[in-house]
């Protein structure tokens, strides 16, 4: 019995680092309906470049987040501005078949630059440290640190969006891109913004997840798919609903895990797919 | 009162000089071709046969995105589905090894009809990567099965009996009547009223709805095609290499290959895959030794044709020099000595 | 001589191939209120659409304030102080009453507009400030557009067709309030389809067909006969 309460509570931890990784996607989904295909890989990048700081630099995880923070923030910006921007159109093809040769490059270049082998960022304990409840039932405090900042950042977002004028802006140009350029909003910024704090989120993701498990340079895809999963168990138009999927989606491989270790993955893919077909909108989707 | 204008004589008409010349050539090439078993060698046999595996791929998952508008990040599934079937019904069943080729691709497109019906509850980018998803649940689904070989996968033992002298030359023959087949069937798709319908849907659903276009019709047939398509193009490579594991079934690394072909050499024609694929193999026999350095150079050249030239090399030659082998439109010619109207 | 607010010389615009103005001579001077009239497809939205830049015209060929605006991104001539209150509102549909007005303010102009001086303009705004901006009635909708538009405290308002599908009754409210605006000097160009309705409120008037000025002058002195005649071009 406590080895299902096990199950769950993990998965519930498990559903913060997923939500992580969700809500950079949903944001920008949400703002420009763009699809970033290279999503996990920028995931998986961040983690190299944290293990970079922190193994190679020395300077530890806590640190190297801080720098990653600004440091993905502009490339973020730089990224939307100078390539993603000119995609954005009618067409759906052009965005999704840049945002895959960038999710080709990137792997690519981290196999170049750190080899296939998988690594871990050393955080100096903590990837052990627990906090015991009952016999056999312990929480990581990595884990639990992970969940916090999901929560954390899913709160700021929807704060961010329904209180700020950035967020009015946001909303705005992703209603109607040319009556907010009439307001003075200057879409092409506000989409290079919008990239830039969705990388923040992918950052810290990163760091986070190179930190609780090993990474190799070719992880990218099956985060974008937990990603993706996540967002759409949830539902479209709200932060919390993809806090929700990612945190659904942990514990159904949660829970696959503990029946057998082969199917894991399928029961996490499996209620993905039956949301889909019984509630193609998601569980909690908000409707614009 | 002055006689009424005579409206001015025209002909519809498809085939340009270009069309013409390259159908003579085709005629050339193609029967030269099939005597390959005869005047070339067992290597070259089966890079063509690998050619006609990313012609095919390429053709359909162009039919798909560039005139469908669907954009399936996950048509290695149906290539997985083609190959694994293709195993399964050869060493347990008494049928012909080389005739479960297109069993293999109808069992790809039967497994596709239940799949569309969950994948096509999504749209646009997350239609994509949901196809992608279903392509990991085939993949870990057979992975599970022991039966199948499990992780590491099966080999073909059905060919065992078979004398190489026999085996090479029948699968190049296949190949090749897969690669020249799936061209004749994309354009003679396009021609068709269907094709019609197909550009009348990726220009505008509703549009096209109002005209009486059944659009979820046309979308699953052009779905059910590629998935025939790339489950054709998976029995075959299989077929070729003789042995087959989950990982080079279901790897994404089909698409991302073919989306390359497809966006350099010119999505949304028929000559563009052509022109992909010869490039791509090209390219690879050049610098395929240079594994990370290539593939990051095709995807920095995919970034840059999206960006620059989203037509593709071939669509940027069809613009200046109005070249169509494969013509598809219809134009009008205006008869000598009319006005134009 | 303070330069006109706006003024356009020989503006032409094109969708692709199909040229829509032809050269169109328009000045508009501080404190005037100028209507824009004319049939379907005449031109008068494209017009809008060139001065506000949707789209490209040559630098010179529209000056605001004497300095040239043409070709330059929405945002930028939104900043520099016009504002379009465009044909079929585009309210936000994510946003509510009152997020539309704050946006409006986007552009952090200086001016006497503030959401209290939009709310008491339009009280029924104000007790409908938290409800989602589609759930608005016609009439609503457009008294939101248009505070929306004030609330950038503008140089120029641009009305597009504002009584488009509204009861007379509202029509005339909308108008009423438009007055009370104009009073304290404002400068505005509407476009409008009613002729009668664009006579009484301006003091000059164009007249467009097919894409170029058949009639230019003060409204109270330009007889209906010579303005069918210019809307339907009856002298070409």
């Amino acid at each position: 019995m406590i080895g299902w309460v096990d199950a769950l509570l993990q998965g519930l931890l498990l559903g913060g680092l997923y939500a992580l990784f969700a809500l950079g996607l949903s944001l920008m989904f949400g703002v420009m309906r763009l699809v970033n295909i290279a999503h996990g890989d920028l995931i998986i990048l961040a983690s190299f470049a944290g293990y970079a700081l922190a193994a190679g630099a020395g300077t530890g995880p806590w640190l190297a987040l801080l720098a990653l923070g600004p440091l993905a923030f502009a490339a973020g910006y730089a990224l939307q501005r100078g390539v993603l921007n000119r995609t954005l159109g009618r067409d759906i093809l052009p965005p999704l078949l840049v945002t895959f040769g960038l999710s080709i490059v990137v792997q690519n270049l981290l196999l170049e630059v750190f080899s296939a082998d998988s690594r871990s960022i050393p955080g100096g304990g903590i990837e052990t440290a627990s906090l015991p409840l009952a016999p056999g039932l312990a929480l990581g405090w990595l884990p639990l640190l992970i969940l916090a900042t999901a929560l954390g950042a899913t709160a700021g977002l929807e704060w961010c969006f329904g209180r700020t004028a950035l967020g009015r802006a946001l909303r705005a140009t992703a209603d109607d891109r040319d009556t907010a350029g009439l307001m003075g909003i200057d879409a092409r910024h506000v989409y290079a913004l919008a990239t830039g704090l969705a990388l923040v989120l992918v950052a810290v993701a990163g760091v986070f997840h190179g930190l609780r498990t090993t990474i190799a340079p070719t992880d990218g895809p099956a985060q974008l798919l937990y990603a993706f999963e996540a967002v759409v168990i949830g539902g479209l138009g709200s932060f919390w609903g993809t806090l929700a999927g990612g945190l659904i989606l942990g514990v159904a491989q949660s829970v696959g895990f503990r029946l057998d270790p082969g199917w894991g993955l399928l029961v996490g893919h499996g209620v993905f797919l039956v949301v889909l077909v019984a509630r193609p909108t998601g569980l909690f989707a908000r409707t614009r | 009162m002055a006689a009424a204008p005579r409206a001015p004589g025209f002909a519809v008409e498809r085939a340009t000089r270009a069309s013409r010349a390259g159908a003579v050539g085709a005629a050339v090439l193609v029967p030269g071709l099939a005597a390959l078993p005869l005047w070339g060698d067992a290597s070259q046999m089966r890079l063509f046969t690998e050619f006609a595996c990313y012609l095919v791929l390429a053709q359909t998952w162009n039919l798909l995105a560039g005139y469908g508008g669907l954009v399936s990040v996950g048509q290695q599934a149906y290539v997985g589905l083609g190959g694994y079937a293709l195993v399964v019904l050869a060493n347990h069943t008494p049928l012909d090894p080389f005739l479960c080729v297109p069993i293999a691709g109808l069992v790809a497109a039967a497994a596709a009809v239940p799949t569309s019906l969950v994948v096509f509850r999504l749209h646009g980018g997350y239609f994509a990567i949901g196809t992608w998803v279903v392509a990991e649940v085939y993949r870990l689904l057979i992975a599970n099965v022991s039966a199948l070989g499990g992780g590491s996968g099966t080999s073909l033992t059905a060919m065992q009996g078979i004398p190489r002298a026999v085996r090479e030359p029948v699968t190049f023959w296949i190949a090749l009547a897969l690669a020249v087949g799936s061209l004749a069937l994309v354009y003679g798709l396009l021609r068709s009223r269907h094709g019609l319908a197909l550009t009348a849907v990726r220009d505008s659903e509703v549009a096209s709805e109002s005209q009486g276009i059944d659009v979820r019709r046309t979308k699953l047939g052009v779905y059910l095609v590629a998935a025939f398509g790339a489950g054709l193009a998976g029995a075959l490579y299989f077929l070729s290499i003789l042995r087959i594991s989950p990982d080079a079934a279901f790897g994404v690394s089909w698409t991302a290959f073919v989306i390359f072909i497809v966006v350099i050499g010119g999505i949304g024609t028929i000559e563009g895959p052509i022109v992909g694929t010869v490039l791509f193999f090209v390219l690879r026999e050049l610098f395929g030794n240079l594994a990370t350095w290539y593939l990051m150079a095709l995807g920095l050249l995919a970034i840059v044709v999206m960006v620059a030239a989203p037509n593709g090399l071939w669509g940027f030659v069809a613009e200046r020099w109005d070249v169509r082998l494969f013509p598809v439109q219809r134009r009008i010619r205006l008869a000598p000595g009319d006005p134009a109207p | 001589m303070t330069p006109p607010v706006l003024a356009t010389r020989g503006l032409t615009a094109a969708y692709g191939d199909a040229q829509a103005l032809f050269g169109i001579d328009v000045e508009i001077a501080e404190g005037e209120t100028v209507a824009i009239i004319g049939s379907n497809g005449a031109g008068k939205s494209t017009f809008l659409r060139a001065v506000t830049g949707f789209l490209p015209a040559p630098p010179e060929a529209v000056r605001f304030r004497g300095a040239p605006i043409g070709g330059q991104p929405p945002h930028r001539i939104a900043a520099a102080g016009i504002a379009l209150v465009p044909e079929g509102r585009r309210l936000f549909p994510s946003l509510s009453v009152e997020e539309n007005l704050l946006l409006g303010a986007y552009t952090g102009r200086p001016g006497p507009w503030t959401l209290a001086g939009v709310y008491a303009l339009f009280p029924p705004l104000a007790e409908r400030r938290a409800a989602p901006a589609p759930t608005l009635s016609g009439g609503l909708q457009q008294m939101a557009a248009i505070g929306r538009a004030l609330m950038a405290n503008p140089t120029l308002l641009l009305c597009d067709e504002i009584s488009l599908g509204l009861a007379p009754l509202v029509i005339r409210d909308l108008y009423d309030a438009l007055a009370r605006v104009t009073r304290d000097g404002l400068t505005v160009a509407v476009v409008e389809q009613d002729v009668a309705t664009a006579r009484r409120v301006s003091q000059r008037l164009y007249c467009f067909q097919s894409g170029r000025i058949s009639l230019a002058g003060r409204s109270s002195e330009l007889t209906p006969d010579e303005i069918a005649r210019a809307y339907f071009g009856l002298d070409r």
